[in-house]
Parts: C-alpha cells; sequence; structure tokens
C-alpha cells in the first residue's frame, strides 16, 4: 500500500539539511549517505549521491526523472554472479 | 458488427459486454460509459442505433479516457522512463524477473517463461555412477 498523501514524501531530516545547505551556497559536492529510505524530492536533482548498499557506497546521479522514487532503489543490494558451470552459449 | 472509435469492432454480444474488446475499457468503465451514455446495457451492440453509438463516443472522448493506441504507447513510455534511470523495477524489467517482490527460487514462470536448466548439466545417468 502507498504512504497517505497528508504526510507528504518522507526524507530523513539529516539529509534534507545537508541538501539545504549545499543549495544555499550553490555547491555540487557527492553526499555519502546510508538513507536508503528517503524519497527523491525535487531538491536532490543535478546532486550525486553515494548511496550505500550494506558494503560499498554507489554513485547515483540525481536526474528529473528519479523524483518520488527512494534512494535505495538506485543501489542494488544483491549482487548475481552467475551459476556455476553455466555457460549460456550451449543450450542445456 | 458495430465500429466504435476507428477500428474496433466488437461483436454481436450485449453492449456491456462488448465495449470492453476495446484495449482500455474493462466491465466497470464499459458500465459506467453506457449509465453516462443514457444507453441500455442489455441491448445487442448490433442493435444500436448511429445517434446511440456517437453518444458512447461522445463520453469516452470527453471523459479523456485512454484506449487503444494511446494507452499502449502511454504504457511503454513509463516502462522506457523506469528502464532509463537504473532503479530497481527497471532492472528486473530488464532481466524479465518479477518485479514486485515475489519470490524467484520457484514459481515466477510468467515471466521467466519456459523452464530451462542453468547450471552445471549433468551427463545422463551419472547419478548412478554408470560414467
Amino acid at each position: 500500500m502507498g504512504r497517505s498523501l497528508k504526510k507528504g514524501p518522507f526524507v530523513d531530516q539529516k539529509l534534507l539539511y545537508k541538501i539545504e545547505v549545499l543549495n544555499d551556497n550553490s555547491q555540487k559536492r557527492p553526499i555519502k549517505t546510508w538513507s536508503r529510505r528517503s524519497m527523491i524530492t525535487p531538491d536532490f536533482v543535478g546532486h550525486t549521491f553515494l548511496v550505500h548498499n550494506g558494503k560499498d557506497f554507489i554513485s547515483v546521479f540525481v536526474t528529473e526523472n528519479m523524483v518520488g522514487h527512494k534512494l535505495g532503489e538506485f543501489s542494488p543490494t544483491r549482487k548475481f554472479h552467475g551459476h556455476s558451470g553455466h555457460n549460456p552459449k550451449i543450450k542445456g | 458488427m458495430a465500429r466504435v472509435l476507428g477500428v474496433e469492432i466488437p461483436n454481436e454480444k450485449r453492449v456491456e459486454a462488448s465495449l470492453p474488446y476495446i484495449y482500455g475499457i474493462g466491465r466497470s468503465t464499459a458500465k459506467e460509459i453506457l449509465e453516462q451514455a443514457d444507453v441500455d446495457p442489455d441491448i445487442r451492440t448490433g442493435e444500436l442505433t448511429d445517434d446511440q453509438i456517437a453518444r458512447i463516443i461522445h463520453v469516452i472522448t470527453t471523459n479523456k479516457i485512454v484506449i487503444e493506441g494511446d494507452l499502449r504507447r502511454e504504457l511503454q513510455g513509463h516502462m522506457k522512463r523506469i528502464q532509463s534511470i537504473n532503479c530497481y523495477r527497471g532492472l528486473r524489467h530488464r532481466k524479465g524477473l518479477p518485479v514486485r517482490g515475489q519470490r524467484t527460487s520457484t514459481n515466477a514462470r510468467t515471466r521467466k517463461g519456459k523452464r530451462r536448466t542453468v547450471g552445471v548439466v549433468r551427463a545422463a545417468g551419472a547419478k548412478k555412477g554408470k560414467v
């Protein structure tokens, strides 16, 4: 079920603060964050985030199309290495 | 065979049942349309007068109900957007796996298609020690 509109989008306060500071000084610097649950708001557009996936920080450059998604959606938490002995050229 | 909005040719069923042949119109939308157009849902489509067909078309266009090609294009646009921004849903679409968090260890056959063996393929009879 989606989130109630009444509450508005959720963004971690600390993250929002960092963005505001950067926007006020019209600076652009990658922001390291663990806050995968934060919704991308229009203020985020043009910034680069380093979003933690549990192991590494994945660089995410936010474009207009991403507004409304959460940061975590762009930083996959699982890595698929393929199956052992599997050769896609030979059809099993 | 009546024609509603260009190429649509629903057959000799009740209007209520033949409108859903149009892509983008389901049973409940059809009911709403007929109610607004003041057409009896029980008439056979073939028995509709030109005036009634015109009223149905009028309701569909004025209510901005997106149907057929326009709807398909709209959905395609959504897919394209979601895949171009590299989000999780886009990745799942690209890989042809379920998008909404379903299990994939078993099932998920609709998305994954026909079963195919993946990984180590043993020679026939290897299990019984015949090799």
